[in-house]
């Protein structure tokens, strides 16, 4: 067997268990993208009637004024929250996701704001560590199946950092939000001070009614903003792992494609390199018959 | 009718109740009552709040556990590790949260605790 036979069999063998695992990664991301959606829309209704109660209250009590809605006049620094994945292995998600906390960071330092990034997903940390930039927090380890709670320890933080008098003044969030199975958008938003979005305005819809408070529309308030919070990040974190799941299964999609037309490729010019030696092969043995007939012939 | 336990004390929300929202405690029970002809609805509510408004009720929890749902030996268990743990240091709060969790579970699984 010829070197270049025995070389291009090791590779075609390499590439198709590259292949091999590009495909498990494939099926795996398909069957955890349906789980992500689901979870999703688990969230939905909390996150409604949380925006409604919200919004229900700050129509009702425009007197009110809480830290959390209260902007700031002269912010210096803002808090930005980067969603990113645990694992690799999924296309340009985590670029993307980065690039734009990139072009916000810049957005704010002209507006003269410092931004410290609050990273989580370990991609995330990693791309700012090696860059010796300082984070204001890291989370790790759930990208994939966040929980409640993470979002919890997440907007705690924010949330202490916000009401510290020399803390932070804005918090904004970077974040992967899922649209179809085939389109994910890398959407920025303010969450602090309180922008509060109707989840969707219709027709009929009527004056948010007059709402009794117990036990006070304050009190009330202190413990509906923080979880209102919650929601927002917890939507975002569920929203982030089911665009990773769809990204990664694109990826490794792409990955299997390549992978099964390089073996394709190589195994064309294996059977050809094999087609050649064997060609070689006859002539030698036919012009060696003859070489020998002829010097047969010639001592008769 | 809808009772829950707020921080102000416990509430029933009847038909055509005024619009009202509340803060509820940690550890309530929720109870849903139907009518004779279905059975009522219970749940464990831990935080959260209630929220009226045209006839009607929405409740927002962290984390909600219907009675029938409830595995009782495990909050048994849970109750007694969190009872021991507040014995020997009464100030840990976060074990008298977890007793308070244990024993809505256990009352909304219908259990005497």
């Amino acid at each position: 067997m010829g070197a270049q036979l025995r070389l291009l069999r090791r590779r075609i063998k390499s590439v198709k268990s590259t292949a091999k695992i590009t495909r498990a990664q494939e099926l795996i991301a398909s069957s955890k993208i349906v789980k992500a959606q689901q979870r999703m829309h688990a969230a939905l209704p909390y996150e409604r009637e949380i925006t409604r109660a919200v919004s229900g209250v700050l129509s009702n009590t425009g007197s009110i004024d809480h830290p959390l809605t209260v902007a700031k006049d002269n912010p210096t620094r803002a808090a930005v929250l980067i969603v990113t994945s645990d694992g690799g292995f999924c296309g340009g998600f985590n670029a993307n996701v980065l690039r734009e906390a990139e072009a916000l960071r810049g957005l704010l330092e002209e507006r003269g704001i410092q931004a410290t990034p609050y990273v989580s997903g370990r991609k995330g940390v990693t791309w700012h560590s090696f860059r010796g930039r300082e984070m204001g927090g890291q989370w790790t380890g759930f990208s994939r199946s966040p929980a409640y709670a993470d979002a919890k320890a997440i907007a705690g933080t924010l949330i202490e950092a916000f009401k510290d008098e020399n803390g932070i003044d804005e918090i904004h969030i970077v974040s992967t939000e899922f649209v179809s199975m085939l389109t994910q958008n890398v959407v920025v938003k303010r969450i602090l001070p309180l922008e509060v979005v109707e989840a969707e305005p219709t027709a009929e819809q009527k004056i948010p009614p007059y709402f009794e408070f117990e036990p006070t529309a304050g009190e009330v308030l202190n413990s509906l903003l923080p979880r209102y919070v919650e929601s927002r990040i917890f939507t975002a974190l569920l929203q982030s792992a089911a665009s990773e799941e769809a990204a990664r299964r694109r990826a490794m999609k792409s990955a299997t494609d390549n992978a099964n037309e390089l073996i394709k490729r190589f195994t064309q010019e294996m059977n050809q390199a094999r087609q050649a030696e064997i060609t070689q092969e006859i002539s030698e043995i036919v012009g060696g018959a003859n070489a020998l007939a002829d010097a047969a012939a010639g001592k008769e | 009718m809808v009772i829950a336990k707020t921080v102000d004390g416990e509430i029933g929300i009847m038909p055509e109740h005024a619009p009202v929202l509340g803060v509820l405690v940690e550890g309530g029970v929720l109870q849903v009552k139907r009518g004779s002809d279905q059975e009522d609805l219970v749940a464990a509510v831990h935080g959260g709040f209630i929220s009226v408004a045209e006839n009607e009720v929405s409740i927002l929890a962290e984390q909600a556990e219907l009675g029938s749902e409830v595995d009782v030996a495990a909050a048994r268990d849970a109750l007694q590790r969190a009872m021991a743990s507040v014995d020997a240091d009464s100030e840990n709060a976060e074990a008298a949260i977890e007793a308070k969790r244990a024993r809505a579970r256990l009352r909304a699984a219908g259990e005497e605790v």
